[in-house]
């Protein structure tokens, strides 16, 4: 005599990306806060020194924003024109600010007057940084110059011209206080040294570049501009390691998360890519808006990102107490010795031993399929989902049921409330590709068994009429994308022909813009 | 073209077990079965096969106990006979020769040299009609005798023989017939017939399936197609009949059976449960659900102790009266239709085969036993009649062994259709099959056809689907998740024209893939999924695609419905082609040949050939009168040594193959039947003497004694040819009634077992003097004059040894010794080494 087999649950892999460490690493954080500024931000810097706060550059301000407080703590205001760049230096007791109308501003972060202008370009500053000893300030400029200034003296100690365009991309070395890197709109990327006064290195980017960033170790050079992120070995003279496509519009903002050097890109399509080391997309931040600046505290704690609209999003990471307080809350199950009592218990010599069939465990729904009780079966399928909200036995409880041929019987005469729980479940899950097949199959019997006493309920009815709703939405989507798919087929059809005969005739660089055009 | 053959077809192992029901012996040690053309004697404790009784040259469609001696049974055949054994030693007694085909037999003691046999008199033997003949059977010493005395009971009875039942110790008859139970009284001679309607307002169906009747109590029991059971008494009144019902089945009763006492009625049917219903208090019952397969017939033992149930999967099942499952005998489960093919696990040999609902049956054709089931749904299987529920439909094992996949299917009627494929690996620790991969849609339409890679190193799977595609699947072929490597995982999706693919084959070495697009041949390489040619057929969908063996292996056979094509894959063109239609292309996995069934005027052909030359090797025609789609070749045990060109194609394996009537047939050389016929023969013989603990504890010592004393003794063909062995033989053989007592023979039987070497008795005796043996003092005189003569000789060397001078006491003493048997410790030593 065989034993009854239990239901077997399905579990279907969920369609879409893979969950991987990184994906779960970049999940975990908070639904973004969201602040008003008064223009595009365009520059986010975090201060150096705990608690980390961080100075957003937008319209004619400069705020400090504390790592969780909604308002300002700090704002300088006294700009004539747009002010641009405020960047901390490395103690974070000092910032510093380029502008439209060519003055750069040095403040004491806890000051408001400005301790220092340094006047000399003729144009915007656009980007203003410290050179790491903390005594120099580099500016770029609209005017095509970079200019070194001394903060003591406030003298300008050099200038460089050998940029062709506007100068809007600027990263100081760490390492080396008379090292700094630039990106011009002339598509070069140089590498200037304040001892020899000139550039050491250029590098062709290709696109007006928009953000240039030194990795930790100094040996990678990242430099963003069009749709292209590229990276370049500076130990081997300044050589193209990768170039990166991986946003449709202009890349406008990049930086490293300080746990793993991973990239981190921002673009204008309204989207931030995260990047591993071997610069693959694992993960990726979506925004309302296009993105200018970015900015990731130290521990990758608060993401900070400004948008074109004058929108601040911050994002803090969660953190695991909170799922702590969680799990202690749940209600724990018995203790492993209530399990093997008993069990472990070792017969003497003389001992007579009677064993006893185990008794084999069932879960309730199966009990029921197991004398035959399909309605209670399903009820109790339904509970489970109402409980753990997991579809998977439910649906698996259904097919059952379908398989016995008896499932007409098991929705059959059923109250308002029960109906309701069903079509609630319909309703939840007919359009997972993974279960619509069965919920279909129960809308349909619910339709043909109830469908003249359905105006007699009014919720049914509502709840039907929601069913058809949503139904009719998704035909119209699917029509939608068939036309699309049609399309398509079009495209690629006319493609292909050409391109045997392109084979023939012309050389297959031609084709290569083609495909791209497509 | 071929010289005649002496290969022959032959019917092998794997017949039904549930035709009819089975019977027990009447102390419940043996259940006794009609297997095929024979009887098969099984034991109800190890549930292993006795012996069969052969001798039938025909289906056998009935046995029972003969009343008169109960280790007799008679059994009964198409062949038109009825057969005596005596089944404990497998011997035909008798041979009565009816000359009709009998289709049931019945017997009672209350008629005693009369059995009742249901019989088809018609000239054309498939009318429905039977009639019931009483048989006098005639006494006379002849093995063949013609049974003459026929007189018929009453004609017009159900085919099913169950419908017919001997009541109260066979004062009457009843048997049903569509909607009539007649009842017919032998003393009387006088029938009464109760009708019923065939619908009531319920509409039940009310037609008889099955009769039984109390074997001590004026009560029929009939079983109904809606699961009604109606208990009929005072059935001898033509109008005050009564009866009452029992309803708990929800399909047709299929049987129904009193227990000997008459206390319980057992009924089953499709639900696969066995209810026990208490007689006289209706509606009590007890249930064992889950038997596994629908139930056809109930046996009881005579004790009331036992039950077994045939079931519609070839199964019997032996239960206990406290409703416990003691044991279960399991034959080749054979379904309407093999839906998978054919084949051979690469492990263990045996046929593999979808069996019961849902599971893949292991078949040893050698031992021709049932090895397991692997259950491959994994669902409960509901019996009810009319549900589509998960089958099996396709299954392919890898080159090892170690990879199983399979397919199931549901809803192949209706539109929605629900299909998996699995991934089974084998696990060397639990020596089965483990699931290791489920793939829930593996295409968007069913899948035709599936092929492994034949290649040791990688393990790659093909299938073809009906949505125009073809997938090949790769062990951990998903690099992406590193932690899964071991799952299947989809690494090809190939298509041409968006034409139906029809079938797939993988070359020898794997190094190309062949993927039959209706009428185009594609192949493909696996390595980097490049399409490397098409091969345009002749008109016509190709069915089968097999690449060649061994020096064959540039060669790819296709088949259409009309033609056998061979193409030469170096040259890509077609070597040879005839035009014949092959139902069934099956390549022999260790050599070259492929043997080819074609059906053509009604019978089917077997041609067998290299793809070489298009010569077959061999052919035989009218090999069987259907259509044969299913085929395999099993690999011989150990390879026989034929230089005949026309049967050295069975050398290294053997060719099964299956009928559309489920029959499973084999190619067979007689030579070789001959030697299998002659040893078991010997082994007959062997076996002369009865087992006894006795003689088993007898032969042993015999035979070692023969080792250690004669080890270069050459006998005749017997070694086992005792010694002394004239008394012992004659002990073993004369009647016990005829012998003396036993204690008069006892010594005499020992000293013949005496060993006569004194070498070894010396030691013997001295470490043993003190021992004392009352019993010896009590033998009389007489025995001890018998063994003195033995004695005195063998004494000779001990008594040198001792001192001459011995007082009388101590004399004494010694004789008494002497006299003591110790051959046992001859055996004790014997057995020391």
């Amino acid at each position: 005599m065989a034993s009854f087999k239990p239901t077997k649950v399905q579990v279907l892999p969920k369609l879409g990306e893979k969950v991987t460490e990184d994906t779960l690493y970049w999940r975990n954080y908070k639904s973004p806060v969201q602040m008003k500024e008064f223009g595009a931000v365009k520059k986010i810097d975090f201060s150096p020194l705990p608690p980390h706060n961080y100075a957003v550059t937008a319209s004619t301000r400069v705020h400090i924003y504390g790592p969780h407080s909604q308002e300002p703590i700090q704002s300088f205001t006294r700009f004539r024109d747009t002010a641009y760049c405020g960047t901390f230096r490395g103690d974070g007791k000092l910032l510093v600010t380029g502008s439209e109308e060519g003055l750069i501003r040095l403040f004491d972060v806890s000051g408001r007057v400005a301790l220092r202008q340094f006047s000399g370009h003729s144009k915007a500053v656009r980007v203003t940084s410290f050179l790491s000893d903390g005594l120099r300030v580099v500016s770029g400029s609209d005017d095509m110059t970079c200019r070194v200034w001394d903060i003591p003296s406030g003298a300008e100690l050099k200038t460089f011209t050998e940029h062709t365009d506007y100068v809007r991309a600027l990263a100081p070395s760490k390492l080396n206080p008379d090292l700094f890197v630039t990106g011009s709109y002339d598509h070069t990327v140089k590498m200037f040294d304040m001892r020899s006064g000139s550039s050491l290195m250029t590098m062709q980017h290709g696109y007006p570049v928009e953000c240039v960033l030194l990795y930790p170790s100094e040996a990678l050079l990242v430099s963003t501009g069009g749709r292209y992120v590229k990276i370049w070995d500076l130990l081997k003279g300044g050589q193209e390691l990768v170039s990166l496509k991986n946003h449709h519009k202009t890349v406008t903002c990049a930086c490293l998360s300080t746990v793993d050097n991973k990239l981190l890109t921002g673009s204008l399509d309204r989207h931030i890519k995260v990047y591993n080391s071997s610069y693959k997309v694992v993960h990726d931040f979506d925004y309302d808006t296009s993105i200018l600046s970015m900015a990731i505290a130290p521990h990758d704690e608060v993401i900070a990102v400004g948008m074109t609209n004058g929108v601040l999003s911050v994002r803090h990471r969660k953190h695991k107490k909170v799922n702590e307080t969680l799990t202690s809350r749940r209600r724990r199950g018995p203790s492993y010795r209530v399990f093997v009592k008993g069990k472990n218990f070792v017969p003497r010599q003389d001992d007579f031993l009677v064993s006893k069939p185990v008794k084999e465990y069932l879960q309730k729904h199966d009990k029921q399929l197991k004398s035959f009780e399909v309605s209670k079966a399903l009820d109790t399928a339904l509970q489970i989902w109402g409980r753990t909200n997991k579809p998977e036995v439910t649906v698996a409880v259904i097919m059952e049921i379908n398989r016995r041929g008896t499932l007409k019987n098991a929705l059959a005469g059923r109250d308002e409330q029960s109906l309701s729980k069903i079509l609630n479940f319909v309703l939840k899950h007919i359009f997972d590709p993974r279960f619509s097949q069965p919920m279909i199959m129960v809308g349909d019997i619910i339709v043909d068994l109830y469908k003249e006493v359905i105006p007699q309920s009014p919720s049914v009815e509502r709840l039907l009429q929601r069913l058809m709703d949503v139904l009719g939405g998704e035909t119209e989507l699917q029509h939608e994308l068939l036309q699309v798919l049609g399309i398509l087929d079009t495209l690629f059809a006319s493609l292909t022909p050409r391109k045997e005969v392109a084979a023939l005739a012309a050389p297959p660089v031609d084709q290569g813009s083609q495909l791209q055009a497509a | 073209m071929v010289e005649k053959s002496d290969i022959r077809v032959v019917r092998c192992g794997g017949s039904k077990i549930n035709l009819r029901p089975s019977v027990f012996s009447t102390d419940s040690r043996f259940v006794l079965c009609a297997s095929g053309d024979s009887v098969k004697v099984y034991s109800t404790r190890t549930e292993e096969c006795l012996h069969s009784l052969q001798g039938h040259t025909n289906q056998v469609t009935g046995i029972t106990l003969n009343p008169a001696n109960h280790l007799q049974v008679y059994s009964c055949s198409a062949d038109g006979t009825v057969k005596l054994w005596d089944f404990i030693d497998g011997i035909l007694i008798k041979t009565f020769i009816i000359g009709y085909p009998v289709f049931a037999i019945c017997v009672s003691e209350k008629h005693e040299g009369i059995i009742f046999l249901q019989l088809s008199m018609a000239t054309n033997s498939k009318s429905e009609c039977l009639q019931l003949v009483a048989v006098h059977l005639p006494k006379s010493a002849e093995q063949e005798v013609e049974a003459k005395e026929l007189s018929a009971v009453c004609s017009h009875i159900s085919s099913n023989p169950s419908c017919t039942a001997l009541g109260r110790g066979g004062e009457f008859i009843a048997f049903a017939r569509h909607l009539q139970l007649n009842v017919y009284f032998f003393r009387k001679q006088k029938t009464y017939s109760f009708s019923l309607q065939a619908t009531d307002k319920k509409g039940a169906k009310n037609a008889f399936t099955c009769v039984a009747c109390h074997p001590t109590d004026d009560c029929i029991a009939t079983g109904h197609e809606d699961g009604k059971i109606r208990l009929w008494r005072n059935f001898n009144q033509k109008k005050e009949y009564t009866y009452s019902t029992l309803h708990w089945h929800h399909n047709a009763v299929n049987t129904l059976c009193f227990t000997p006492e008459g206390t319980h009625l057992l009924s089953g049917g499709i639900e696969s449960v066995l209810v026990q219903w208490k007689y006289g208090a209706d509606n009590k019952k007890e249930l064992l659900p889950r038997l596994g397969g629908a139930i056809l017939h109930i046996a009881a033992s005579s004790d009331g102790q036992l039950f077994c149930t045939s079931h519609s999967d070839n199964k019997l099942t032996v239960i206990e009266s406290n409703f416990k499952v003691c044991g279960v005998i399991q034959g080749l489960v054979k379904g309407d239709d093999v839906l998978t093919d054919l084949m051979i696990d690469p492990r263990s040999k045996a046929l593999v085969l979808n069996g019961r609902p849902g599971h893949l049956q292991f078949y040893s054709l050698l031992r021709d036993k049932h090895l397991y089931n692997l259950d491959i749904v994994q669902q409960e299987y509901i019996y009810e009649a009319g549900l589509d529920q998960f089958e099996v439909v396709k299954a392919v094992f890898d080159i090892k062994g170690s990879w199983l996949a399979t397919v199931e299917e549901r809803g192949r009627k209706s539109s929605d259709l629900e299909f998996f494929l699995k991934l089974w690996a084998y696990d060397e620790k639990t020596q089965s099959f483990v699931l290791n991969t489920t793939i829930t849609a593996a295409h968007t339409d069913r899948i035709i056809s599936m092929c492994f890679s034949s290649s040791e190193e990688t393990t790659m799977l093909v299938t073809t689907a009906e949505d125009g595609q073809f997938k090949a699947w790769c062990q951990g072929a998903d690099a992406d998740t590193q932690q899964d490597q071991n799952f299947w995982s989809c690494d090809f999706v190939g298509s041409y024209h968006n034409l139906k693919p029809t079938n797939c084959s993988f070359s020898a070495d794997s190094s190309l893939l062949a993927v039959s697009f209706q009428e185009v041949i594609t192949i493909w390489s696996p390595e980097t999924w490049e399409m490397l040619t098409t091969l345009c057929q002749p008109p016509g969908e190709i069915r089968d695609l097999c690449f060649g063996r061994l020096s064959c292996s540039k060669y790819l056979l296709s088949t259409t419905n009309r033609n056998l094509c061979c193409w030469n894959l170096l040259t890509c063109a077609l070597e040879w082609s005839t035009s014949v239609e092959v139902s069934k292309l099956q390549p022999d996995p260790l050599s070259e040949n492929v043997a080819a069934f074609s059906y053509q005027s009604k019978h089917t052909d077997l041609f067998v050939f290299k793809p070489s030359e298009p010569r077959p090797l061999f052919t035989h025609k009218n090999v069987c009168s259907e259509k044969v789609h299913r085929a395999v070749f099993v690999p011989q045990e150990e390879p026989l040594n034929n230089c005949d060109e026309s049967s050295q194609w069975l050398n290294r394996s053997q060719l099964y193959f299956l009928t559309q009537n489920m029959d499973l047939l084999t190619f067979n050389q007689a030579t070789e039947e001959d030697r299998m016929l002659s040893s078991s023969k010997r082994l007959v013989i062997d076996d002369s003497v009865a087992v006894t603990p006795f003689y088993l504890l007898l032969g042993k010592h015999r035979q070692q004694q023969q080792n250690l004393n004669t080890p270069s003794y050459t006998g005749a063909d017997k070694p086992q040819q005792p010694q002394g062995s004239a008394t012992i033989k004659e002990l073993l053989h004369t009647p016990a009634h005829v012998l003396p007592a036993a204690s008069v023979l006892c010594s005499m039987f020992v000293n013949s077992l005496l060993i006569s070497k004194t070498g070894v008795r010396e030691e013997m005796e001295s470490s043993e003097q003190e021992m004392d043996s009352e019993k010896e003092e009590e033998e009389s005189e007489e025995e001890m004059e018998a063994c003195d003569s033995q004695q005195e000789l063998r004494a000779q060397g001990s008594v040198d040894e001792v001192t001459p001078k011995l007082s009388k006491a101590q004399e004494k003493e010694l004789k008494r010794v002497r006299k003591t048997d110790f051959s046992w410790m001859a055996g004790l030593i014997d057995s020391k080494p």
